[in-house]
């Protein structure tokens, strides 16, 4: 009952409508609920993340303005809002007043696939996952925009390091994503968490529990941190690099709107990551299924978060050519291996044999990848040189 | 009008559109853009023939299509390394200038 | 004219206005970005027309990769930094235009003219994703094997071809 609490709202406010305008409700009543969680989850994500950051580099994150800290965003839109709105007068004026607002247009189109709960998901389109890729390909040319209509050549090089990112990255977040939309035989992301939600036993059928699954988990989410350029993948906006790269030149507002839309698409990907592995809105373990469905999704969500932020506290920066290298020589390879192992499984009888087979194609393939990566470098052993 | 004839005159004027840009424009990149758009024209016939042609069952209209996509990517980015490997050589890529094989 | 709908109207116009950008403009970034325009225009037309996975493979393709190619040979080509001269690859462009329009007179002729303008409107067809990988897999099996070939010959031949000669 709790489960279906939105649904049944919905249809409430539905059937007390005029019958004019139900489809105008009806659409109104899907998207709304949409556009105002995510943001306000933004706004709790930005606290959570400094005070996090915060407390990993041995600080306090801000304390200031509510209790622990917790009405900084209040702050931050404030300032955001009244700050001068500079934009240069050599600049590509409209391109300029554009690229904010395609890059968010684009920001929360992929939202309408994600299934949030039981009977939630705002579009069940029979292609879902092949929709959410299609629309994160566009934001590419977003940011692009962005860094070339300021006409300034650190905005031009951190734009095309950030699309030379993104379209590496691309490659191994679809190719372990097809592991997944084989084992489903749907594209439609609803089936895929459908397929997911029934339990053997004490353990649910997540395809994170498998070996194949597993691994493509991590690919999948390594290649989500680069595509939105979070640390240790944000060369691009590196303020130590290159001054934050391809928004130098945007300033109050526009810069805000920049902010939401790369965390906006840090949770879209983090969605699509537990849809086709963590099982989207379905439980672990079957005496849990109570709690209801979009409470699951949030808090595998949040867990998601807490992860990127501690991803990005720990690890140092990657360098661009680290970065490539990575990309196309250790994560592509893989992921082939993965869509492989997946096949595997797929097709071999339940038991200890599919294990086995999985479990050897991935192990084999990742000691001969990372021993050619690591060759390759030649890293030497560290050395300490104490003063004395 | 029906659907499909509104579908063909607008493919119509898009191979329009991408003709006369192909053979005007003066650019290398632009003639290759033209290209593109003759090519996504047709396409665009492809699928109203789908939609409103008689044989509705039938999948052989978006097969088409999505083979055309893979060789229109596949030929632009050839033609582009081209393009590349042209400015390298004679650092233009001004077909008013790119006359060398004509002497 | 009941099924010329207004969503299919505008996003005709959204393309077309974008093409003839794409063709007219004189920087060179702002064409790339205009073709982008047309090219998404033309991926919602086909989601339009019933063809989700064409439209979303469009996206994908033609704006997601195409687009951004484009833009990086334009910058590699210092196409971005100065306008590009004068229009005219010809010494009369007018010619061009007057094929181009000659060759949309007679292709218009021939539609109006046609069986296409009395085809009454026919069900939108089943296009599941389920089909089209079964028709994939079962009667283009062999066309899938050629395109994979070709683009990977492709991808190898792009990047010899556009790479730096070694120095010698």
């Amino acid at each position: 009952m709790l489960d279906q609490v939105f649904v049944l709202l919905k249809q409430w406010l539905l059937g007390h409508s005029p019958a004019a305008i139900q489809p105008g409700v009806s659409i109104l009543l899907t998207i709304l609920p949409i556009l105002l969680v995510f943001p306000v989850l933004f706004a709790l994500t930005t606290v959570l993340e400094r005070k996090g950051l915060g407390r990993i580099q041995n600080r306090y994150g801000p304390n200031r303005v509510g209790f622990y800290g917790i009405l900084q965003p209040m702050a931050d839109a404030l300032k955001s809002l009244t700050k001068e709105d500079i934009v240069p007068t050599s600049a590509d004026h409209t391109v300029h007043f554009l690229a904010p607002l395609v890059l968010l247009a684009v920001a929360f189109l992929p939202y309408a696939v994600l299934p949030i709960g039981r009977n939630m998901i705002a579009a069940n389109l029979d292609s879902g996952v092949l929709f959410f890729f299609a629309i994160g390909a566009i934001s590419e040319l977003s940011v692009f925009m962005a860094g070339w209509s300021s006409r300034n050549k650190y905005s031009l090089l951190g734009a095309m390091r950030a699309v030379a990112q993104m379209i590496s990255y691309e490659v191994p977040l679809l190719l372990s994503s097809i592991a997944v939309i084989m084992a489903a035989g749907s594209l439609s992301t609803v089936e895929i968490v459908e397929k997911q939600a029934g339990f053997s036993g004490i353990f649910p059928h997540w395809y994170v529990l498998t070996p194949w699954g597993f691994t493509g988990f991590i690919l999948f989410m390594i290649a989500a941190t680069a595509e939105t350029n979070r640390s240790p993948f944000d060369l691009p906006e590196g303020e130590s690099e290159i001054i934050a790269g391809y928004y130098i030149e945007y300033s109050g507002f526009k810069f805000a709107l920049f902010f939401l839309g790369e965390y906006l698409g840090m949770f879209a990907i983090s969605g699509l990551g537990i849809t086709l592995f963590l099982g989207g809105w379905s439980a672990p373990l079957p005496f849990l299924t109570w709690i209801p469905s979009w409470i699951w999704f949030f808090a595998k969500l949040l867990g998601l978060i807490i992860g990127f932020i501690w991803v990005r506290g720990t690890l140092p920066r990657l360098r661009m050519d680290q970065l490539m290298n990575f990309a196309w020589k250790f994560m592509l390879p893989m992921a082939l291996v993965v869509v492989v192992s997946a096949g595997a499984w797929r097709f071999l009888p339940q038991g200890v044999i599919r294990w086995l087979v999985s479990v050897v194609f991935i192990a084999v393939a990742y000691v001969l990848l990372a021993r050619g990566v690591e060759t390759r470098n030649k890293i030497a052993k560290r050395t300490y040189r104490f003063a004395e | 009008m029906t659907g499909l004839a509104g579908c063909l005159l607008v493919s119509s004027m898009l191979f329009a559109v991408g003709l006369a840009g192909a053979l005007t424009r003066r650019n290398t990149i632009l003639v290759l853009v033209g290209i593109e758009l003759m090519l996504n024209a047709a396409n665009l016939n492809f699928v109203a023939f789908w939609r409103f042609g008689p044989h509705a069952g039938a999948m052989t209209g978006m097969i088409f299509v999505l083979f055309s996509i893979g060789v229109a990517a596949a030929e632009a980015a050839v033609g582009l390394a081209l393009i590349l490997a042209v400015y390298r050589h004679t650092k233009t890529t001004d077909l008013s200038q790119l006359t060398g094989v004509r002497r | 004219m009941r099924e010329m709908t207004v969503p299919f109207l505008i996003l005709a116009a959204v393309t077309l206005v974008g093409a003839s950008a794409a063709m007219l403009f004189r920087g060179l970034v702002h064409c790339a970005l205009a073709l982008a325009v047309a090219f998404a225009g033309i991926g919602s037309l086909y989601l339009s027309l019933g063809a989700q996975f064409l439209g979303l493979a469009q996206l994908l393709v033609y704006v997601g990769a195409i687009a951004v190619l484009i833009v990086f040979v334009i910058l590699l080509t210092r196409g971005g930094d100065s306008d590009s001269p004068p229009l005219s690859a010809a010494r009369w462009p007018i010619t061009g235009l007057m094929v181009a329009m000659a060759i949309f007179a007679i292709l218009a002729w021939a539609v109006l003219h046609s069986f296409a303008i009395h085809t009454a409107g026919t069900l939108a067809p089943q296009a599941t994703i389920r089909q089209m990988g079964t028709a994939l897999m079962e009667s283009y099996v062999l066309p899938l094997e050629v395109i994979g070939l070709m683009l990977t010959a492709a991808l190898i031949g792009a990047v010899i071809v556009a790479m730096k000669e070694n120095p010698r």
